[in-house]
């Protein structure tokens, strides 16, 4: 016990480990009434560590090649020892990654997290957010199956719409002029290197920013400003143990489901594992039906619903890259008296049910093969996905807030 | 000049669904197969490795996993073709390019055929070869119009015949009608079929047949965690007022 302590101490006075643990932890004060949507936050955290290590033994099996990368994931699945649980934890927890960053986000848009002084905690989530799509949609290419390749080459020709330089940006892309060796390649090294790399670095800013403002709560009030004689803010309390031990029991009952996914039903349908990406990826033969894995269908959704100009979908691209930012100007479009949902008026609540109907609503569409019916419908629901941004200055104004309280509640 | 825009895009936008909904306007019967069922599995393999391999490879299968379906090394042996050991892949006898001369395409590899397809769409094909005199092989497919396969199990099944009905609105109804009978009655050639599909179902995804087994103990023990790690919040949240 003795050597313990005099090991501490030699670390700590060489590093600032016992003034980490406390600022970040022991005495990182957290609302008390944080309720059912404050878990996604070290849900996220605990995929992303799963989606690393799953992913460093998927490496070890892989081969990103274009004659070997399918048969050297059916190798994992097959003779790999547990290749096939390790690959469907990944293929699974790409998914639940985002199931959980979306649900993380609309905590965020509830609660009015994004507004002073958050902002900036918020801009790097939606970074976080961009750099987990751009992630998710090259590891999407590396099992080479025909939706792996036909998803890849219609994303990237959306590049090529681009006005004077779209062309060239594709072929830098793929480093190729269509999808091929050369592009698998560099996927993968963006996939399991970069963007990796860069998402970890955005994490920890993430937090360290999380950890300078504090957490916002259901109420939307500063708890910092109800100190006791301690210094420390009355509504609060300590991450450590506290708020661990209750993040243990949402870890366990996320486990519930996600392994309920890997081991009953890793295709979910093929919302999560497409049927068609079990056939090889063969330039030449289109699928007949083409479509986005579920996460990236309501923007591609967007993108279909809007028309053409001069027989150029560059349109539709702008519309789906700003749909897809769109939540990054939310601290400055909101002008709300409060920032809780459980303070705002009438107008507020109508337009957020609204823009949650739209995003569903395009994220199904987007799943579907397009008609002349559903392009209708994606086009009305586009235009109050965009509403719910361009009108926030106006209708968050306007709205008749109930006064916020001066303590949490508890409900 | 934009009128003509959108009419064009009208016939873009319902040709494309046209396109993709094509080859499932089919009627799919349901597979009656069920991997828990050992000894339909073990027939099924019989009959892929005696049939199948003939012209189709199933490259990410390897013959020592037919032991995980209950047979034995000595039978898994009796099946292996001159010069393979019981680690080796299922390889076709034909090799792939006199098969693509012979076919027109070379036929798909296997291995995982029962995900890309479904087991369902695989026990109907199976069943709707019918007579085609237009076509090279002689026959085509209620399921996959125009397949390059010839029915091979044509001799078990016996020959089909188109009937088409056609009703008002210019709306069809396709049927087959058994014509000459094979060696095997109808009853029994779908059996060996539903049989068949259930090893492809196998073969697709082996670890299946763990998978599900090993789920109930995950889960088991996840729902006990469940239960100690509330108490220990429980215990921890009992000052927190």
């Amino acid at each position: 016990m003795k050597l313990l302590k005099n090991l501490l101490g030699w670390v700590d006075d060489r590093f600032p480990l016992i003034e980490t643990w406390k600022f970040h932890l022991s005495e990182y004060y957290a609302p008390k009434n944080f309720n059912f949507w404050y878990f996604f936050g070290s849900l996220a955290l605990l995929v992303l560590v799963i989606q690393i290590l799953s992913g460093v033994f998927l490496t070890m099996s892989y081969k990103p090649d274009a004659l070997f990368a399918f048969a050297s994931v059916e190798y994992i699945m097959r003779d790999v020892q547990w290749g096939w649980l390790i690959r469907y934890v990944h293929s699974t927890g790409a998914s639940m990654f985002f199931v959980v960053v979306y649900l993380h986000i609309f905590r965020g848009m509830l609660y009015g997290s994004y507004r002073k002084p958050r902002e900036l905690l918020w801009i790097i989530g939606v970074i976080i957010y961009l750099a987990l799509m751009a992630e998710a949609f090259m590891g999407y290419l590396l099992p080479w199956g025909q939706m792996s390749f036909w998803g890849a080459q219609v994303i990237v020709n959306l590049f090529s719409s681009v006005p004077f330089v779209g062309p060239d940006l594709s072929v830098l892309i793929r480093g190729d002029y269509v999808i091929s060796d050369a592009t698998l390649n560099r996927f993968f090294a963006l996939h399991v290197i970069a963007v990796p790399l860069v998402l970890a670095g955005l994490v920890f800013v993430h937090l360290i920013a999380l950890h300078h403002v504090g957490s916002n709560n259901p109420d939307g009030i500063e708890i910092k400003k109800n100190k006791g004689a301690d210094g420390h803010p009355v509504d609060g309390i300590p991450f450590f143990p506290y708020m661990v031990v209750k993040d243990i029991v949402a870890v366990v009952l996320f486990l519930i489901v996600f392994c309920s996914i890997v081991f009953f039903a890793p295709d979910i349908g093929g919302y999560f594992l497409e049927a068609n990406n079990f056939v090889p990826a063969n330039p030449m033969q289109t699928p007949a039906h083409i479509a986005p894995v579920w996460y990236f269908t309501p923007y591609y959704a967007i993108l279909r619903a809007v028309p053409p100009l001069f027989g150029s979908q560059f349109p539709g691209v702008i519309a789906m890259g700003i749909g897809s930012v769109a939540i990054l100007f939310l601290p400055w479009l909101d002008r709300g008296a409060v920032k809780s949902i459980r303070y705002r008026g009438p107008i507020f609540k109508a337009f957020l049910a609204a823009y949650v109907v739209s995003f569903l609503g395009l994220g199904l569409l987007g799943t579907l093969p397009a008609s002349p019916t559903f392009t209708l419908i994606s086009q009305v629901l586009s235009v109050v996905y965009f509403a719910f941004f361009i009108l926030m200055p106006w209708y968050t104004k306007i709205d008749k807030c109930k006064p916020e309280p001066d303590r949490l509640t508890f409900k | 000049m934009k009128l003509i825009k959108k009419l064009w895009m009208l016939v873009l936008l319902s040709i494309v669904p046209a396109l993709a909904l094509a080859n499932t306007t089919v009627h799919l019967d349901a597979a009656p197969g069920s991997l828990s069922d050992k000894a339909s599995l073990q027939r099924g393999a019989q009959f892929f490795v005696a049939n199948c391999l003939a012209c189709h490879n199933a490259a990410y299968m390897r013959y020592n996993r037919l032991m995980d379906i209950g047979m034995s090394e000595e039978e898994v042996r009796k099946l292996l073709p001159e010069g393979s050991k019981l680690g080796s892949t299922m390889k076709a006898m034909m090799d792939s390019e006199s098969a693509k001369a012979a076919f027109g395409v070379a036929p798909p590899d296997l291995s995982v055929e029962a995900r890309a397809r479904g087991t369902d769409w695989l026990y109907t094909y199976l069943r709707s070869f019918y007579t085609d005199t237009t076509r090279p092989s002689g026959v085509n497919n209620l399921v996959f119009p125009m397949v390059a396969m010839p029915n091979i199990l044509g001799p078990l099944q016996g020959e089909q015949a188109l009937e088409v009905e056609k009703h008002e609105g210019g709306h069809e109804v396709k049927t087959l009608k058994l014509v000459t009978p094979g060696s095997m009655s109808t009853k029994d050639y779908d059996a060996t079929v539903a049989d068949l599909v259930n090893y492809l179902d196998f073969m697709s995804e082996p670890a299946k047949l763990v998978r599900y087994k090993l789920g109930y103990i995950v889960l088991g023990f996840l729902f006990l965690l469940l239960i100690l790690t509330y108490l220990l919040k429980k215990e921890f949240w009992k000052d927190v007022h």
